[in-house]
């Protein structure tokens, strides 16, 4: 019941993720961060086993910034995805895999392009103008369909983004503690302040 | 000479030397210099640079001061090739360093890997020494202290408030030790740099790099037009200093200062 989803825009991307950190039916914490910043821009938002999905986002966020010491170069939102389907894809095929989802939101700094990898752990990677994993793919991915554009602009997307997070409010059975919002634009990624308190009842 | 004592790395000659860790330090003191300064609150790396041939392209040639992790930096002296593979593994050790602990490495635990890699290459078959000495320089985590380190072939280090390394060291080292002085500014502890440097690169702006550290901010290399007027002022100052020593000669001195300035390096010290 973790609750991640992805929007770009004209020149942004958002990432946003469920607060709730979960064992079985109990919730454990109400401010847990599933994201994680790969490097100055490329955000990485994660779920899935609970060990796991820490352990491969702090080894991918190591290598990447290696790879970056090394070549004195900065990797770009594709370079990093294919990077990272790579690393999963290994790992799928090795004595024991990373249970992971996964989903990477970029910018890129020279184009000021934003990009949305949506990548699962059986590693299928796709470019998406917008992406969920888990149960809000099922509530919110009709939203985005309705509503979506390319070219929106940052509070047209909050405005969608808000719209995603109220049905997935009405509709799931189970509080996930609100969500962080992060974003992505060419200066680099902030976290945005996204008020959660209002309280959206079932029809 | 050396009468088959330099043969085989882990050899000791009858008198206690291990000959093949004395030449790595002559192909140190061969290679272009590298200088250190520590100021108050940051600390600044400057490098001689090679003079580039004609049709060689300056902007994507790999300089002699590389980022080790955001924090710390490392110029070297000495082979340049040696030196690519042990940056890159201070890299991957910082990096790793991070993911098993979550802490970025202090200077002084990089400095220590970098030692021990030099000197791991000193007692095992098979591989010849590091052909540099490193300057190792930044700000561990959540502090505001500048660090500067030395690194040698055979293993040694040490801290430092002021040091250079390479080619005419021990000028640029006697010049420091005359000149440098406790919790300098930024702009002193770069002209403490450049000056120290212009002790041994005749070249001017154009052969000089130089790099600043400060808390938090991660590498900035100064550019060209900067060192220049570093440079020209420190020329000046030069000039002045020498007009005032000699009343009366001031032309003649001023000329002669001018005139120490051009001089060409001598050719054939390739040693990278």
């Amino acid at each position: 019941m973790e609750v991640l989803l992805g929007i770009t825009g004209k020149d942004f991307t958002i990432i946003c993720a469920s607060k709730a950190a979960m064992r079985g039916a109990t919730i454990l914490k109400a401010s847990d961060d599933k994201t994680r910043n790969l490097n100055k821009h490329n955000l990485m938002a994660y779920s899935g086993e609970a060990g796991d999905t820490t352990q491969f986002a702090e080894y991918v966020q190591a290598n990447v910034q290696l790879y970056s010491m090394r070549s004195g170069t900065h990797l770009g939102p594709d370079a990093v995805a294919n990077f990272v389907r790579g690393e999963v894809a290994k790992a799928l095929r090795s004595r024991r895999p990373y249970n992971v989802n996964l989903l990477l939101g970029g910018v890129d700094p020279t184009t000021g392009k934003p990009s949305l990898y949506w990548c699962d752990y059986l590693a299928a990677l796709a470019k998406l103008p917008y992406a969920a994993h888990g149960y809000a793919q099922y509530y919110c991915l009709s939203i985005l369909d309705k509503h979506h554009h390319p070219d929106i602009e940052l509070d047209q997307g909050l405005k969608i983004l808000r719209m995603c997070t109220d049905e997935l409010k009405r509709r799931l059975p189970i509080d996930f503690k609100g969500v962080l919002v992060k974003i992505i634009t060419k200066d680099g990624i902030r976290e945005h302040d996204y008020v959660d308190d209002k309280q959206i009842l079932p029809a | 000479m050396a009468s088959g004592y330099d043969r085989a790395l882990s050899v000791f000659s009858p008198d206690g030397h291990v000959f093949q860790v004395e030449y790595a330090l002559e192909a140190v003191k061969r290679g272009t210099c590298a200088v250190a300064v520590k100021g108050g609150s940051i600390v600044v790396l400057g490098c001689e640079k090679r003079s580039a041939m004609k049709l060689q392209d300056t902007r994507i040639t790999p300089s002699k001061i590389c980022l080790v992790d955001n924090h710390v930096a490392l110029a070297f002296a000495g082979l340049n090739a040696d030196a690519r593979i042990l940056v890159d593994k201070a890299r991957l050790e910082a990096q790793s360093h991070r993911l098993t602990v979550e802490d970025a490495v202090s200077i002084e635990y990089i400095t220590k890997y970098v030692a021990s890699v030099q000197q791991r290459y000193t007692q095992s078959g098979g591989v010849r020494p590091f052909g540099i000495s490193t300057l190792i320089v930044g700000f561990d985590p959540n502090d505001k202290t500048p660090r500067l380190y030395q690194t040698e072939p055979s293993g040694i280090y040490s801290a430092w408030k002021a040091n250079a390394i390479g080619r005419s060291s021990k000028t640029v080292r006697e010049f420091l030790e005359r000149n440098h002085k406790p919790d300098m500014d930024r702009e002193e502890t770069i002209k403490l740099t450049v000056k120290s440097l212009l002790e041994v690169v005749q070249t001017g702006a154009k052969n000089i790099e130089i790099a600043i550290m400060a808390p938090g901010m991660g590498i900035e290399m100064l550019p060209v037009e900067d060192i220049e007027k570093y440079v020209e002022s420190i020329n000046t100052e030069k000039q002045e200093e020498a007009a005032t020593r000699r009343p009366g000669g001031g032309r003649a001195a001023a000329g002669g200062a001018g005139a120490a300035t051009i001089p060409t390096r001598p050719a054939g010290e390739s040693a990278e």
